[in-house]
């Protein structure tokens, strides 16, 4: 009983990181309808960020988190300006090829600046380890990402529902047009949501460093993983891929733990049977595009 | 005339044979006998050009994105392997002929799955196939040898008359015959009312399923048709080299193919065969200069070409040859210009 329910808070944590990660990518993929492949490269240069400045320069862990988001945030603008606006209006196939050679470029980038082995971040003392609560074992490390990527959802969710930009910028996802002729500036509203996405992602990279491990092809491994919650999730709302990265985390977790040998085959049967079952994703509206 | 406005003589001018494809042919042929130190790289280009002739089959002429197309290579070249490794069927060519079968019936099995959706329902579909079926072959190490690889393969004389020799001509002009073999076949089958269908398909699938063109059975068939290419092509690839290991369903594979293709460019056919000698030169070249990092510029091949543009790229390349024919041939005479894709 207690290992289940072990499992299921371990899952918790694993899907609440890749709702982090993976939320930016439901921006570009489902409002902006831009296949980004290279969504987990920002998410890398967020992880490895904060590697550099907590193993070698020795900020304290929580110190580099808000800088991981930043200098994500500061790379997915400045591509956002420079390269991927280009791409908008352009066919799925080459926005896949643009991503992928981004991809490629960036995993053999990191392995040629850091090396292609696993790096860790030194955590502070206080995150190590795991306490029992009603028999439960909670590991410190989880609990905190449970705590922060908790927060960020509401906060996210907030943003979205409460405030102008937010009211902005699901007019400019319903319908472009029509919200520019409102006045609305579409593509800027776009480019600061990428740039936050991106953010996201690096904070979540700096995050999952401990979890997923971190090395040069992050991007290529958990490409798919991104991909999943956000096509299993729909891309209307935020709820739909959050609910799919809780599902994708503990399905993982309990599929890794109880049959080890199935491993990821669970998760893309599932995903194949989803997708074929509602294309438009478990949470999605039928969208037309 | 009224003839010429018509399309189905336009179609079948278009489908005649022009000298300019024998002499590509005969190139490829003098390759073998000019070049008889570089059978290797050559057969690698072979393989890589059937490969990419197959993809081009959904993609260029049916529209279908697929990012994993490697999984028929891999059903391909594992099949071939286990039939040579536990000799169930000893004579390669009527094993590349089961191999291909194999990767065809998987191919019209999945292709349920792919025509429902969107792009990117498709492209998930295609990748999480490929995907699975690496998760298996790792799963069912015993028959698969899992990260280890099918190993000891030794192959049969083809035809029982022809051995596969050391340094791989044998293989070479094995499989220059089975690319040539199936790119009539493709050729055929392009310019036939069924390709200009796939065509009309991918301009417009709502407007050719209006004038009665059955969309899903169309894009069935060319799925089920390209898996057994891609099928063939990795059944290649465990005959000639005699191995067959996990990475032959890796994502890269799929990624690397729509380079190849994107070099060569889509709907003309020879844009598989084209960007394949390409591809592998680029390759070379940038793992002389970067061993380890070759990635980086491959990756940079494909951004420089999305972001200059597919199509203004092709006409660039085929300015130079275009004059040629110009003024050798006068007006008439223009090289194939790859069909927009998008």
């Amino acid at each position: 009983m207690t290992s289940i329910l072990t499992n299921l808070f371990d899952g918790v944590a694993y899907g609440m990181l890749l709702f982090v990660l993976a939320c930016g990518l439901a921006v570009t993929l489902g409002l902006m309808n831009f296949v980004n492949l290279a969504h987990g490269a920002f998410a890398m240069a967020g992880g490895y960020v904060c590697m550099v400045l907590v193993n070698r320069m020795g900020w304290p862990f929580f110190a580099a988190l808000p800088l991981a988001f930043v200098s994500s945030a500061a790379i997915g603008i400045a591509l956002e300006r420079t390269l991927y606006r280009h791409l908008y209006a352009r066919s799925h196939l080459d926005q896949v090829l643009f991503t992928i050679g981004l991809t490629f470029m960036s995993v053999a980038a990191v392995d040629y600046i850091q090396g292609s082995s696993r790096v860790f971040i030194n955590l502070p003392a206080g995150l190590q380890g795991q306490f029992d609560l009603f028999g439960i074992g909670i590991g410190r490390y989880r609990l905190m990402i449970i705590v922060i990527c908790g927060l960020l959802t509401i906060g996210l969710q907030m943003v979205l529902a409460k405030t102008r930009f937010g009211s902005r910028l699901r007019a400019a996802v319903d319908d472009p047009r029509a919200a520019s002729g409102l006045g609305i500036n579409v593509p800027q509203v776009f480019a600061f949501t990428f740039a936050f996405g991106c953010g996201l992602a690096g904070l979540g990279g700096a995050l999952s460093a401990e979890i997923l491990g971190l090395d040069p092809y992050f991007p290529l491994k958990f490409m798919i993983y991104f991909l999943i919650v956000v096509t299993v999730g729909g891309s209307s709302s935020i709820t739909g891929p959050f609910l799919a990265s809780l599902l994708l985390g503990i399905g993982d977790v309990a599929g890794k733990y109880y049959v080890p040998k199935m491993g990821p085959f669970v998760i893309y049967t599932m995903m194949i049977v989803i997708l074929i079952w509602r294309p438009n994703g478990l949470f999605g509206r039928t969208a037309a595009r | 005339m009224s003839a010429s406005s018509d399309v189905g003589f336009h179609a079948q001018r278009h489908a005649r044979w022009h000298y300019g494809e024998a002499a590509f042919w005969l190139v490829v042929l003098a390759c073998g006998f000019v070049f008889p130190t570089r059978y290797l790289i050559m057969t690698d280009i072979l393989r890589l050009a059937l490969f990419a002739m197959s993809l081009d089959l959904i993609l260029g002429y049916a529209g279908i994105v697929s990012l994993g197309h490697a999984a028929f290579f891999g059903v391909g070249a594992y099949a071939a392997g286990l039939l040579a490794l536990h000799g169930i069927i000893n004579e390669p060519v009527l094993a590349l002929i089961v191999a291909g079968l194999a990767a065809m019936v998987l191919g019209f099995a999945t292709s349920f799955l792919v025509i429902r959706g969107v792009d990117l329902t498709r492209l998930m579909v295609t990748l999480g196939i490929a995907l699975l079926l690496e998760a298996l072959a790792e799963r069912f190490s015993n028959v698969t040898g899992g990260t280890d690889g099918l190993q000891g393969i030794e192959m049969q004389p083809i035809f029982g008359g022809i051995p596969f020799d050391m340094f791989g001509k044998a293989g070479f002009f094995y499989s220059l015959a089975v690319l040539f073999v199936l790119f009539l076949l493709a050729r055929r089958i392009v310019h036939s009312p069924f390709g200009l269908s796939l065509r009309a398909i991918k301009n417009n699938p709502l407007r050719a399923a209006a004038i009665g063109i059955p969309v899903n059975r169309r894009l069935i068939a060319i799925y089920t048709l390209a898996a057994f290419y891609a099928g063939i092509a990795g059944a290649l690839f465990t005959q000639t080299t005699a191995i067959a290991s996990l990475d032959v369903f890796a994502f890269e594979r799929s990624a690397d193919l729509m380079l190849v293709l994107v070099i060569g460019g889509t709907g003309y056919l020879y844009g598989g065969l084209v960007g394949a000698v390409i591809f592998r030169m680029l390759q070379e070249v940038f793992s002389t200069i970067t061993p380890q990092y070759w990635q980086f510029w491959i990756g940079l091949v494909l951004v420089v070409i999305v972001l200059v543009g597919r199509q203004r790229l092709h006409r660039w390349v085929l300015y130079v040859p275009n004059l040629v024919i110009k003024q050798v041939m006068g007006r008439k005479g223009v090289v194939a210009v790859p069909e927009s894709d998008a």
